[in-house]
């Protein structure tokens, strides 16, 4: 049951995500805080683990909870989940690639999808970022734990080599150090 | 048949690697994919490439599938694209499935745990950036600005699903867009 259960969840995920890489965050998140498989910080080591191994974020994603919640056929039914509907819906399209190209429906129905993923991926980094900063819900003594200095110091750190073009692995290879050197030296 | 063999061999091999060597997927893997199908194999035209972009931009799932998909199939018919996609999902798959053991057998040590704490608040700058790249792409125009308020508004504070809100704004999309051209007509 959970290996269908799986199946169906990731591809519907395929199904709904459009851009890919991070424009299927807000629709993991949603699945899998629904289904218990993973909390809102789990969701963040999940990203952090597909980013820093090669392959499409969707298909480490999907294998990485599938074979969390059950074990290899989970892992196969979850990215075999993931992949199907993008390998059939592409099968057709190649078949009419002329009229897919022309297709008026089709280029409307994107400019209200383009837009809303950016709204949606907002709102998920939103509440990812209230988990990993706040993990007892927010308060204002939160802002004065050495925990909080240590993950606003890294998330700063970080986002200014994001922004100046650093690898993405450079970023999370930083990132993990200055966490452990930060660990250690705090006591956490 | 021995040459069409031959051939979804190398697809499968060639997509591979594609699969191996790229980081964070999507975009990323496009480079490597026209070195790969359209330099060396000669498998796709390179006028073909922003075709294959557009294709993979405007259709459901991760964008990597979906390239290995068509270049597969316009290669080989259904089976080149069945290989194509196996390969490009197979070094992910099995990379992943050994390091979610490895990581729940580590989990609890200390360095581990101290490194995760590091790499959350890095990721969610990488986040930060990627939704930057985003919003600079998207026309602003009063739509897409609508569209984009209305997504945000909907799942962050009204705690609605993706899938409704992504359905939905697909739909309005095509209500402004007819509208727009029938305008355009008059």
């Amino acid at each position: 049951m959970i290996w269908l259960n799986l199946f169906l969840t990731f591809a519907q995920i395929g199904l709904f995500t459009f851009g890919g890489g991070y424009a299927m965050v807000p629709l993991i998140r949603d699945a899998a805080l629904a289904a218990g498989w993973l909390s809102e910080r789990e969701l963040v080591d999940l990203i952090a683990v597909s980013e820093s191994t090669p392959g499409p974020l969707a298909v480490n994603a999907a294998t990485f909870v599938g074979a969390r919640v059950g074990g290899l056929p989970g892992a196969v039914c979850a990215t075999l989940g993931v992949v199907l509907p993008s390998f059939l819906v592409i099968l057709l399209a190649a078949k009419f690639i002329a009229r897919f190209r022309e297709s008026r429906a089709l280029k409307g129905c994107m400019t209200g999808v383009r837009p809303a993923v950016v709204g949606l991926i907002g709102a998920a980094l939103l509440s990812v970022a209230a988990a990993v900063f706040f993990p007892d819900g927010l308060s204002l003594a939160t802002c004065r734990t050495p925990a909080f200095l240590l993950s606003a110091g890294i998330f700063v750190l970080s986002a200014a080599a994001a922004f100046k073009k650093a690898h993405p692995l450079l970023v999370i290879g930083i990132s993990a150090a200055l966490g452990v050197a930060g660990g250690y030296a705090l006591g956490l | 048949m021995r040459d069409r063999r031959r051939l979804i061999a190398q697809l499968f091999l060639s997509f591979v690697k594609i699969g191996a060597f790229t980081f964070g997927g999507g975009y990323a893997m496009i480079p490597l994919i026209q070195r790969e199908a359209v330099e060396k194999r000669g498998w796709l035209d390179a006028e073909e490439m922003p075709d294959l972009v557009a294709l993979a931009e405007s259709t459901p799932g991760p964008i990597a599938i979906n390239a290995a998909t068509f270049i597969g199939y316009r290669t080989a018919g259904l089976p080149g694209a069945a290989c194509a996609t196996l390969g490009v999902v197979l070094p992910s798959f099995l990379i992943i499935l050994l390091l979610s053991k490895l990581l729940l057998t580590f989990a609890d040590l200390r360095p581990v745990r101290y490194a995760f704490a590091g790499v959350r608040a890095g990721v969610l700058a990488l986040i930060l950036r990627a939704l930057w790249i985003m919003f600079r792409q998207v026309p602003k125009k009063w739509f897409s600005c609508l569209v984009m308020a209305a997504a945000f508004v909907l799942t962050a504070l009204l705690k609605l699903p993706a899938v409704p809100v992504i359905a939905g704004c697909a739909l309005a999309g095509l209500v402004y867009s007819l509208i727009a051209a029938r305008r355009q007509k008059r």
